[in-house]
């Protein structure tokens, strides 16, 4: 599986001798791939307009290209604010609830994240082909696709130690602008231009996944918790700036800290037993939930669920 | 019928060929060619209704749907067969006589004694005794042993010590369907009590006096309170409507020291819409998270069990925080009285959440308290009007509090899935007729048998793993959030998706703790054991090498492990508009699993009721996972939906 940005096609269509080879070093002879591009067909043939575009079938011949269209920037943020916003209503009647639920289009969001990075997976999977993603700048969408996809497909990414080296690899080092991105969060009034929750979306589906696979994922929804807490305000450097440029050494790692054996076990799933093989989730809206546990988490108290938690623990523990 | 087709609802690409047989008890599909021999069995009792839809080049195709929301897609070669399928579907679906019924035939080749036995398991009086009752403020009352004051009511019912029977006679004359208050449930912290009964025959301005004399009854059989409060679970404008038909409700002025209160809950008719609704729903395919959450608010459903449960609290808090008791009526007293009268109990007593205290309370308060269980869920071919899904509801109302309080009931989803099967199966006869006077006319107790002794001896499969009766939630009173709470009520995909393979957890994860926990049981006993001799024996060093080995072994021997063979699933359509690659069928690739608990016991020799039509958790998963099919997919099954000849008929 790769990833870049959106190729710099262009209105007059320019050629780019050196990525048709790399991209044709990927695939044998013979053999075909796809490329999933995270815009809409009508929104990848505007971009050449500002220079940008897609890959053209005659320069990419063995390449298909997949247009799986997923929402980012400022209609992601709003999406999420506006879920806020009905979680916090408390003069909502329950009648009305499931509609305004629906018209923040968060789980829709969820849903055709899920679907695409399943796709991505079942190309690689099922057809044994090599997949390209990107979207327009290959730091928002692209990383929610590649790193999605792999929680799907290896198990090792299902570990706690695999899941950190995941975030390393498609956030941190791939250069989701995290600052940018994870400023002001869903209360603020600045609604800043380039904030947009990706990086909860992703926590999101890696949550849906979780409670469809109850027994792959090592690590518990507190760590996905955490994670989200840290990308807006943390003490620590790992989610700081944009890039790995930008990032100063002199500050402490949030693994090192997650990673301390007293810490750590707080972030262990009690029912995970390792799972070799590659989990397909369903994508059906039943299938879907909302993420209560963030959502609500300050709205309700959690007490009976963490109960339960600490019941299961303790079952597995005394065993 | 051979070369009959059964078609994946999910994926219309993907289906099975086999042999269609009718019995006279259940329709079954044989799978071809699988070494595994796959079935399908579906009772009669079960079919709600069948649509034979348009002739296509591929068949002639039938759409059978359930009551407990399994829908079968069936196509059938020729259109002659398929015709008779219908015909005779529709007869058997349609049972004229109760004789009919599966459980009249139904043999689990247990004796006489046996069976006797497996109707007792369940005796209201005890019940009755261990609420406390009847002690100085009630009193058992026989006036009904005769089913001559209220046919639908039991023989034996209880009413505070003061009434007598002439007002009990009066006050039956004054309400619909001669249903007057009676004791439901009592709370002997504080005296106080739920009472049930039906409107009262009010009309604009009538009364009467023993009626009253009964509320005041009620109302001394607690002196902790001075006011009883009244409860009538519909919405104020159908109580008041009912007044122009001489019914109506509770005056205030009438009735010393009443405080009175609309609930709002709506009738059968809004319910069996709602639900329909939302099977419609259900029925969706590929639906958008738009679609889906849409569809399910326009129905209504979600609403409807939320009001339900908030009569249930309101009723609860009354009883447990105030100490008031309550007197809860509808229409007719059968339908919502039920739900809210259970819902209460279940809030309030901690007996009621577990497996066998949750039996005695529907065999209480829907059983033996006239439930219209063949009007409501068809036993016999009757009035479609009749029909709502009543106990249904109740039964989500406890799976909504099961998700809120994992840890309070002491049975599980599973539980409560195979009851709603049974009450729809007609395999059993606790749920048949419309009162315990019709049962005892058929001689139900000495002709059928008892669902309760069924579960109950295969209550291992029933149980939550977090229930500890000494844990907090299962102490006490349930308070579940009545706001913000709208949100807190999920859709049962477990239910209403129950056979849709792909949308459930491939592991459950209440059958891995369940296994946990009896190995640690078994393995702590052991120990017991061995601490026991070690402390006999003289060789201290030798023994306690021997113990090592032993536990290593045994769990072994118990080969628990979540091992990831039983994951294996496969991918859905993710993409379904791409032509690029063949379509995947939907994580359906593993085999059903076998014949459901319910039938691995000695029922095998005879008809097993669920087989194939098993459900995710029973835990027997098989290990294969088959490929999806390539390239040779069948041709689009499509057809049904472009035609406007389906023949549709409700039963």
């Amino acid at each position: 599986m790769l990833r870049s940005s959106q190729p710099l096609t262009g209105p007059n269509r320019k050629r780019c001798r050196e990525d048709e080879m790399l991209l044709g070093t990927v695939l044998d002879e013979g053999e075909r791939g796809f490329i999933i591009d995270t815009r809409s067909a009508q929104a990848a043939k505007q971009a050449r307009m500002t220079g940008g575009g897609t890959e053209p079938k005659s320069s990419y011949p063995q390449w298909k290209r997949l247009h799986r269209p997923l929402e980012r920037g400022r209609p992601l943020q709003e999406s999420f604010i506006k879920l806020v916003e009905a979680c916090n209503d408390t003069s909502i009647n329950v009648d009305r609830w499931l509609s305004r639920l629906e018209s923040s289009r968060w789980l829709s969001h969820v849903k055709a994240a899920l679907s695409t990075a399943c796709l991505a997976a079942q190309c690689m999977d099922r057809e044994e082909a090599s997949v390209l993603v990107h979207g327009a700048e290959g730091t928002d969408t692209t990383l929610l696709v590649t790193a999605l996809a792999q929680v799907i497909l290896d198990p090792s990414c299902r570990t706690l130690e695999g899941f950190q080296g995941l975030l390393e690899r498609e956030w941190i080092e791939a250069g989701h602008p995290f600052h940018l991105r994870c400023a002001r969060s869903a209360y603020s009034h600045a609604r800043l231009k380039q904030e947009a929750p990706l990086f909860l979306l992703f926590l999101d589906c890696v949550w849906q996944l979780s409670r469809q696979f109850p027994f792959s994922l090592e690590f518990s929804e507190r760590l996905l918790l955490t994670l989200f807490d840290n990308a807006y305000a943390s003490a620590y450097g790992t989610f700081l700036c944009n890039n790995e440029k930008e990032r100063r050494e002199s500050t402490h790692s949030l693994w090192a800290w997650l990673n301390q054996p007293g810490e750590k076990k707080k972030y262990l799933n009690p029912l995970y037993s390792h799972n070799a093989l590659v989990i397909w989730p369903s994508v059906e809206p039943q299938s879907i939930q909302l993420w209560q546990g963030l959502f609500f988490r300050w709205i309700r108290s959690s007490q009976y669920l963490d109960e339960a938690w600490a019941e299961i623990q303790q079952l597995v523990e005394g065993n | 019928v051979e070369n009959v087709r059964l078609l994946d609802r999910l994926s219309s690409r993907k289906a099975a060929l086999g042999t269609l047989y009718l019995t006279a008890t259940h329709v079954i599909f044989v799978e071809n060619g699988s070494e595994a021999r796959k079935e399908t069995w579906v009772l009669h009792s079960q079919i709600s209704s069948i649509e034979k839809q348009a002739t296509t080049a591929t068949g002639c195709p039938l759409l059978i749907r359930c009551k407990n929301f399994q829908v079968i897609q069936l196509v059938i070669p020729q259109e002659r067969d398929c015709h008779d399928v219908y015909i005779s579907l529709i007869r058997l679906a349609r049972p004229v006589k109760y004789e009919e019924l599966y459980c009249f035939s139904f043999n689990p080749k247990l004796d006489k004694e046996e069976r006797e036995q497996g109707w007792k398991l369940v005796d209201l009086s005890e019940e009755y005794n261990r609420m406390g009752v009847p002690n100085n403020y009630w009193q058992i009352s026989d006036v009904n042993r005769d089913y001559g004051v209220c046919d639908s009511y039991p023989t034996e019912v209880y009413v505070p010590k003061s009434v007598t029977a002439h007002i009990i006679v009066g006050s039956s004359k004054f309400r619909s369907r001669r249903r007057f208050p009676a004791l439901s449930y009592y709370c002997k912290d504080n005296n106080a009590s739920i009472c049930r009964s039906s409107q009262p025959l009010s009309g604009f301005s009538a009364r009467c006096l023993e009626d009253e004399q009964m509320l005041q009854a009620i109302r001394k059989a607690n002196p902790g309170s001075d006011f009883l409060y009244v409860v009538d679970t519909r919405p104020k404008l159908n109580a008041m409507a009912n007044r122009a038909a001489g019914k109506g409700y509770e005056n205030e002025d009438n009735y010393s020291n009443i405080k009175f209160q609309f609930i709002g809950i709506e009738n059968i008719h809004v319910m069996r819409n709602s639900l329909q609704k939302m099977l419609e729903v259900c029925e969706l395919k590929s639906p958008s998270m738009s679609d889906f959450l849409w569809g399910l608010e326009n129905s209504g459903w979600l609403k409807h069990i939320k009001a339900i449960m908030d009569a249930g609290i309101f009723i609860a808090k009354a009883v447990a925080e105030e100490g008031v008791s309550v007197l809860v009526h509808c229409s007719d007293g059968w339908d919502r009285t039920a739900q809210v009268c259970s819902v209460a109990s279940l809030l309030l007593d901690p007996y009621y959440r577990t497996m066998k205290g949750f039996m005695v309370l529907i065999e209480k308060d829907w059983v033996s308290f006239g439930h219209k269980f063949n009007h409501r869920y068809g036993n016999l071919d009757g009035d479609p009007k009749e029909i709502s899904p009543v106990i249904d509801q109740f039964i989500e109302c406890v799976w909504q509090l099961m998700e809120q309080f994992p840890c309070a009931f002491e049975f599980n989803e599973r539980f409560l899935i195979h009851i709603q099967h049974h009450i729809y199966s007609c395999q059993f006869g606790n749920f048949l007729c419309n009162s315990q006077k019709e049962r005892r006319e058929l001689k139900i107790q000495e002709r059928t048998y008892s669902l309760w002794a069924h579960l109950w001896k295969n209550r291992a499969d029933y149980l939550n793993p977090l229930y500890r009766p000494d844990h907090s939630q299962t102490q006490g009173t349930l308070r579940p959030r009545m706001a913000p709470c709208n949100f807190l009520y999920k859709f049962w995909s477990g239910m209403y998706n129950r056979f849709e393979k792909g949308l459930h957890p491939r592991q459950s994860v209440t059958d891995y703790l369940m296994a946990v926990k009896e190995e640690t049981q078994q393995l702590e006993e052991e120990l017991e054991v061995l601490r026991e001799r070690l402390a006999n024996l003289q060789k201290s060093q030798l023994n306690d090498n021997k113990v090592k080995s032993k536990r290593q072994d045994r769990s072994k021997e118990l080969g628990l492990s979540t091992s990831n063979n039983s994951l294996a699933n496969t991918p859905q359509e993710y993409s379904n508009d791409l032509k690029s690659f063949p379509s995947r069928s939907p994580s359906q690739g593993d085999e059903e699993d076998s014949a459901l608990i319910l039938t691995q016991d000695n029922l095998k020799s005879s008809d097993p009721d669920l087989s194939a039509n098993s459900d995710q958790e029973s835990g027997v998963e098989d290990l294969s996972c088959r490929s999806p099919s390539g390239g040779g997919c069948l041709p689009s099954e499509d057809s049904g939906k472009d035609s406007d000849e389906a023949v549709f008929l409700a039963v």
